[in-house]
């Protein structure tokens, strides 16, 4: 009787413990998302004003803004995402559609899911060895080609997911009116998966928007205004990169000014996402 | 001309429909063969690019902790290291801690409180390495030092082992301040994964084990981790992957100094952050090389460990349609 007692003690101790340590590590996340955000709202407001968005960055020392590179972030991500969202479509749509079960698939889908994940600063590197130096110089091209590297895994991913979720009924009563596959899979599959595929195309771009080491040595960076696309462009990370490591301190606020916009972009992306896949799934 | 019969009309259309169809169908395939294509771009672009370097040193790139530029000599273990070390004590934090939430969760988080948790903790993943670095380097390195560091190293003291791992100046940036914050942006990785297996678990079993007069520790312990433990496995490979191949966070606060001091609290470097600092600085053909072969190495080790995790989590599906 005795030792059952000290028994049950130990185990409901055991279990107490284990809840208050699980319950400790979830605050223990939660610590960090608010120490991360509270640093970057308290220097990032700061540094906000109009200026941020109308003038271009600035030599060390005198007033400027990040326009040439809130700019430049926006023209190579939509490069990418125009680039890289028909490929990695229609690429899932192969997986889902065509060929579930088969060899190729097999193979695409493993290759795909280690690009998903692969370092991104080594697609840099490929497309420095691709592009930068047959061209021979640093260029925007190059820039928004490496992002478009990082947007096809995440397109591929979620479109041949979503894909899978629609119910093998309504392509077989597409297919029982006479509809070839093709044009079942456009008016019909596609449709019921919309929502889905749009919800991967946001994150892919969530994705890229904040992405720094690709860009570092394809599209470089640029003092000025640029709207050359095969010269160097400047982007909102590198120039936060940039900035950040410098020794002046109004490069510093520039810097933290740029964090608390690519944060707000990558944010809000990703929780209109959410709420996107969150609706279908009611 | 006479007037096409209906039949003629007919034949006509379905030839068309089947030319659209082997047209699109043809069209998705080059699309999934452009994403083999770029695979095997980015390992023959390695191997090419790094072929100067590999020329010139050999395996002997792989074992040598000399990196100087000037003399044009390189060796890779420095970085190597780093990005070893760094990865290894980010684990260590964050598998516990990562399956910890994923427990807390499923199982004991009340209801109306699991979604808006799950969701914070998921936004940390979505928040880009660039900002953790620029947090790191002037909110989370200089309260490192003065909270952490310093103490520590007066603590230590003339402890043997203790004092030559935590020793040393102290500078806030550094190879253990990169792991921290590594395992700050892996965690969302575990606990996702962990999450999302363990909601595989049938409530059957669950229920059998509760009825036997089971706590929820021995339930989750005895049950539920070992009925997903590949799965669980898999998503910490998936983490590990990304921890080796992160570069901007590391990049900001390591230190980027090339050489392996027996001090968790001295500046090291990575082999991503070695690429990104250095290469749009590399001027000789060999420099640029060399930091090409850190990147071929860098894609070979996070392959590897990438392949691995696929593996699992592929079985711990396979395993699900058994079960149920």
């Amino acid at each position: 009787m005795n030792m059952n007692r000290a028994l049950y003690f130990r185990r409901r101790l055991a279990n107490y413990v284990f809840v208050s340590m699980s319950l400790a590590m979830a605050l223990f996340g939660l610590v960090w998302l608010a120490f991360i955000l509270g640093a970057l709202l308290k220097n990032g407001i700061a540094a906000l004003s109009p200026s941020l968005f109308t003038e271009a960055t600035p030599p060390p020392g005198s007033a400027g803004g990040l326009s040439n590179a809130i700019f430049g972030s926006a023209v190579m991500s939509l490069g990418a995402v125009l680039l890289g969202t028909p490929i990695g479509l229609f690429a899932g749509t192969y997986l889902a559609e065509y060929a579930r079960f088969g060899k190729l698939a097999f193979v695409v889908r493993f290759v795909n899911d280690t690009l998903l994940s692969a370092p991104s600063i080594v697609t840099g590197l490929f497309i420095y060895e691709l592009v930068v130096t047959r061209m021979g110089h640093f260029s925007a091209i190059a820039g928004a080609l490496s992002l478009t590297v990082i947007v096809i895994p995440v397109v591929v991913r979620t479109t041949e997911n979503m894909l899978l979720l629609v119910p093998s009924g309504l392509r077989e009563a597409a297919s029982a009116l006479g509809a070839p596959r093709s044009m079942v899979i456009k008016l019909v599959t596609w449709k019921a998966a919309r929502a889905g595929i749009i919800t991967g195309v946001l994150l892919a771009v969530a994705r890229i928007s904040g992405e720094t080491a690709p860009l570092l040595f394809t599209a470089l960076n640029n003092q000025f205004m640029s709207t050359d696309i095969t010269h160097p462009m400047a982007s909102l990370p590198v120039v936060i990169f940039q900035y950040a490591l410098s020794p002046y301190e109004d490069w510093h606020t520039l810097a933290w000014g740029g964090a608390l916009l690519v944060t707000a972009t990558v944010l809000t992306l990703s929780i209109i996402a959410r709420l996107l896949e969150g609706k279908k799934r009611t | 001309m006479s007037e096409p019969s209906a039949l003629t009309v007919r034949v006509e259309t379905a030839r068309k429909a089947g030319a659209g169809d082997f047209r699109f169908r043809l069209l998705t395939l080059l699309a999934a063969l452009a994403v083999l294509a770029i695979f095997s771009g980015v390992v023959l672009s390695l191997v090419i690019g790094a072929m100067p370097a590999f020329k010139a040193f050999g395996l002997g790139f792989i074992t040598t902790e000399a990196w100087s530029p000037t003399r044009e000599r390189f060796g890779a273990l420095a970085p190597i290291y780093g990005t070893l070390v760094t990865s290894l004590i980010a684990m260590l934090i964050a598998v516990p801690v990562g399956i910890g939430i994923a427990i807390f969760l499923t199982d004991l988080c009340p209801r109306p409180l699991r979604r808006p948790i799950g969701t914070a903790i998921e936004l940390l993943a979505g928040i880009p390495s660039i900002i953790y670095g620029i947090w790191g380097l002037f909110v989370f390195a200089p309260w490192f030092q003065l909270h952490v560091q310093e103490p520590v190293v007066e603590a230590v003291g003339n402890i043997p082992v203790l004092s030559t791992l935590f020793g040393g100046a102290t500078f806030g940036i550094g190879t253990l301040t990169a792991a921290l914050i590594l395992s700050i942006m892996i965690l969302p990785f575990i606990s996702a994964v962990t999450r999302d297996v363990l909601e595989t678990v049938p409530s059957a079993l669950k229920e059998a084990s509760y009825a036997l007069g089971s706590t929820s520790w021995e339930v989750m312990w005895k049950v539920c981790l070992p009925f997903c433990q590949t799965g669980v496995a898999g998503g910490a490979m998936l983490a590990l992957g990304r921890a080796l191949g992160e570069t901007m966070a590391v990049t900001f606060v390591i230190g980027n100094a090339h050489r392996i001091s027996p001090s968790l609290f001295a500046p090291g470097t990575s082999i991503s952050a070695t690429i990104a600092n250095e290469f749009s600085e590399a001027t000789s053909e060999l420099y640029t090389s060399s930091l090409i072969e850190l990147g071929f190495l860098l894609f070979v080790i996070t392959f590897i460990v990438l392949a691995c995790a696929q593996l699992m989590l592929r079985q711990m599906e396979k395993g699900k349609g058994k079960v149920t």
